[in-house]
């Protein structure tokens, strides 16, 4: 780890303290205020899918399309982004209401949700960025880093990543399967056909929602409706797959070996969270909108609190990456969504070598980071 | 045949999915759903200086899923917001079955260190919305009312009692009843003036208030020698006692060396709980991940409720049994009796149960 050969271990132990002070303080003071939060998002969205469902049944009139349209795919963005990933991460487990934790949560996404938090909690956020453990890295089909030995497939990855951004929802319940760990004989057939049948029912299911019920309630308008509800899943996907590949896939993120994991301590682990994310900035509306992944950083540093805090707390850690001279990579949603896809362009092709220093015996300095005004 | 609800139900299940149509009627209205029955607070009413009845009108939800099922003396599973966070307490019901303006109430003590007793007594308001069970319990008058009846309560015991005194009361016919109710003085005594203005009412209600600590007088504990002396024919009566653990005991054994054992219902509302010896462990939620750290004298309830588990829960002093869990691995200690037990698969109280070293569970 290039960035941190400054940082003596004694260093490390002491940012890993402060870093847990600051989860140690956002839990001790959870309260009503954040209990209200995430209510009022919820409320919000179900407003927005019952008032886009019901504005589209007049989807033979295009503003009326719009309109609906533009709720759903809103309602469907909250759903996955503030709401879903962040209760199934237990964010809300504390107010231990039956409604919002992570253990009754299902989402309006093709995963079933207990697949998902196994790849995802645990799998990715666990070993983040390391290659060849962390299957959010690339998600098998990109190469984003180079370290990834390169093959002729990837010549075609800038197109493997617009039908992945379309079809996201598809493309994670697929991977969550894991059937490459099947062919690899490290999962058991059954275990992949159990999980593919759960996925195909709620595929299903959802399908039958927004691609039959709700079209055929329309009448008439079972055309328009069908595109809208389309429409906003295909929205939906876009999005969440943009600021998805914005945490981590920015050039400034670093990617890890195997290797950099042996016998990592708490503050290590903290370290590679910090060097494997990126932030967004923007306005209050793209926090919300992104399930505030805006604030990645603070999300994969501490994934359980509650997602309203990590504004909050987003100062304290940029301050501390100052005094430690960490690099805190953050910057636009245009900006940061430019740099993933040069880099996703770039690995299409052989090289670059990789710059990595094979062993902390030899002593890099630290590289020139990214870091936004 | 194929009935047309479910029909209608499966239908709209599939136009909520993957929600449920009761989130949706639960957004729209807390009171309406159905699977989280719940009830609006009215009116908070102070009963003495540390106690207050909770009158509560239950949602359209509860009257559908309770269906009138309630029982003079029986209680109910409450849950309330406390700083953003659901508490689940059980009490028992102050309001006879079939009000007739469709109240429920509960009379609650505010102990010093019970945060969801104070937040009722000192913090609950009109307005508030309660997560609210179904009536369930055993401590109950029977179908066919006895000719004679003794009641036993001390403090808060009085409720369950209330609620029968309440039932009887408003059939217009008493039967012959003794109420000996302890409280440490005339103005600790909950319900005091009702209890006074029934025994007024009604000629065959005898109340006895043992004042324990008298102003002026010396302390004086209700025996059950006194018990037997104020009450002659106790053995010919059927028997109700509600009250502090040590009253509930002495009565019960007092009751079985009679050989009238049979005669004698009794309710707690405090487990006689030990002090850990030994020593706590990991705990382990085997189906969520979860793991957290567990002392010797901890249930596992609480365990699991620190650690944000939604935890089944009842009586949370080892009587209701509706908190079982399987274990899964290790051993658990009996806080009642200080025995260690557990074998795999075992349902286990987490209520009355403390991580004996590292354990896991099944949720």
């Amino acid at each position: 780890m290039a960035a941190t050969t400054h940082l003596s271990p004694q260093d490390i132990e002491d940012l890993g303290r402060e870093l847990d002070l600051i989860r140690a303080e956002v839990l001790a003071s959870r309260g009503e205020q954040d209990a209200q939060y995430i209510r009022r998002v919820i409320a919000l969205q179900r407003g927005l899918e019952i008032g886009g469902r019901a504005v589209m049944f007049a989807a033979a009139l295009p503003p009326a399309w719009l309109a609906g349209t533009a709720m759903l795919s809103l309602a469907k963005i909250l759903e996955n982004m503030e709401i879903g990933h962040n209760v199934l991460h237990g964010q809300w487990d504390w107010m231990r209401d039956p409604r919002i934790h992570s253990t009754t949560w299902e989402w309006d996404s093709a995963s079933p949700a207990d697949g998902w938090k196994y790849t995802h909690n645990y799998v990715h956020h666990t070993y983040t960025n390391v290659l060849g453990r962390d299957r959010d890295l690339g998600y098998s089909i990109l190469r984003v880093s180079p370290e990834q030995p390169w093959n002729p497939v990837y010549l075609a990855q800038p197109l493997y990543n617009l039908v992945l951004a379309a079809l996201f929802e598809w493309g994670i319940a697929i991977y969550d399967v894991e059937i490459e760990r099947v062919f690899r004989g490290e999962k058991s057939w059954d275990e992949a056909r159990g999980q593919l049948r759960d996925m195909l029912k709620k595929i299903l299911r959802q399908g039958l929602k927004d691609y039959m019920v709700f079209p055929a309630l329309a009448g008439p308008a079972f055309l328009p409706v069908l595109l809208g509800n389309l429409t906003a899943n295909v929205v939906r996907n876009i999005w969440a797959h943009t600021i998805i590949v914005c945490g981590h896939f920015p050039e400034a993120t670093k990617t890890f070996t195997a290797a950099d994991i042996d016998g990592e301590s708490r503050g290590d682990w903290y370290v590679r969270q910090l060097l494997g994310s990126a932030n967004l900035s923007g306005p209050p509306a793209l926090h919300l909108l992104s399930g505030n992944l805006s604030h990645q950083i603070e999300h994969h540093l501490f994934p359980d609190l509650p997602s309203n805090r990590y504004a909050q707390v987003a100062p304290r850690v940029r301050a501390l990456c100052e005094r430690f001279g960490l690099p805190y990579a953050t910057g636009s949603l245009p900006r940061q969504t430019v740099s993933v896809w040069k880099r996703i362009l770039r690995l299409a092709l052989p090289g670059p070598a990789a710059t990595r220093a094979p062993a902390p015996t030899t002593g890099t300095s630290p590289e020139p980071v990214a870091r936004a005004a | 045949m194929l009935g047309i609800r479910p029909l209608l139900a499966s239908a709209a299940a599939t136009l909520t999915s993957p929600l449920t149509p009761d989130d949706y009627r639960a957004a729209l209205n807390p009171l309406w759903s159905r699977n989280q029955p719940s009830g609006r607070v009215t009116a908070v009413v102070p009963e003495t200086a540390d106690a207050a009845t909770v009158l509560i009108r239950p949602g359209l939800g509860w009257r559908q899923v309770t269906a009138g099922q309630h029982i003079a003396g029986q209680h109910i599973d409450t849950g309330f917001r406390i700083n953003g966070v659901w508490h689940s307490r059980t009490f028992s019901l102050s309001s006879p079955p079939g009000r007739s303006d469709g109240l429920l109430s509960i009379t609650v003590k505010a102990s010093a260190d019970g945060l969801v007793s104070r937040h009722i007594v000192h913090a609950l308001r009109a307005g508030d919305t309660v997560r609210l069970g179904q009536p369930t319990g055993t401590f109950v008058l029977p179908a066919e009312v006895p000719a004679r009846l003794l009641f036993v309560t001390a403090g808060s015991g009085i409720t369950p009692v209330m609620a029968m005194l309440r039932h009887l009361a408003a059939g217009q016919r008493m039967p012959d009843v003794v109420l000996a109710h302890s409280a440490p003085g005339p103005s600790h005594v909950i319900f005091g003036p009702e209890l006074r203005r029934l025994a007024a009412r009604f000629p065959t209600l005898r109340l006895h208030e043992q004042h324990t600590r008298p102003a002026g007088g010396n302390p004086a504990r209700l025996t059950m020698a006194a018990l037997s002396a104020l009450c002659p024919d106790l053995p010919e009566r059927m028997a109700w006692v509600c009250g502090p653990a040590a009253l509930v005991d002495e009565a019960e054994s007092h009751w079985r060396e009679a050989g009238i054992g049979a005669r004698l219902r009794t309710e707690r509302f405090h487990p006689n709980l030990r002090t850990g010896n030994g020593q706590g462990g990991r705990v382990r939620f085997a189906r969520s991940g979860r793991e957290t750290t567990a002392s010797a004298d901890t249930p596992l309830l609480t365990v699991g409720e620190r650690s944000g588990m939604l935890m089944p829960s009842g009586c949370r002093m080892g009587i209701c049994h509706r908190c079982l869990v399987p274990l899964t691995e290790g051993r658990v200690r009996d806080l009642r009796t200080g025995v260690e037990h557990g074998t795999a698969g075992e349902l286990i109280q987490t209520c009355v149960s403390a991580a004996a070293g590292d354990v896991e569970i099944d949720l």
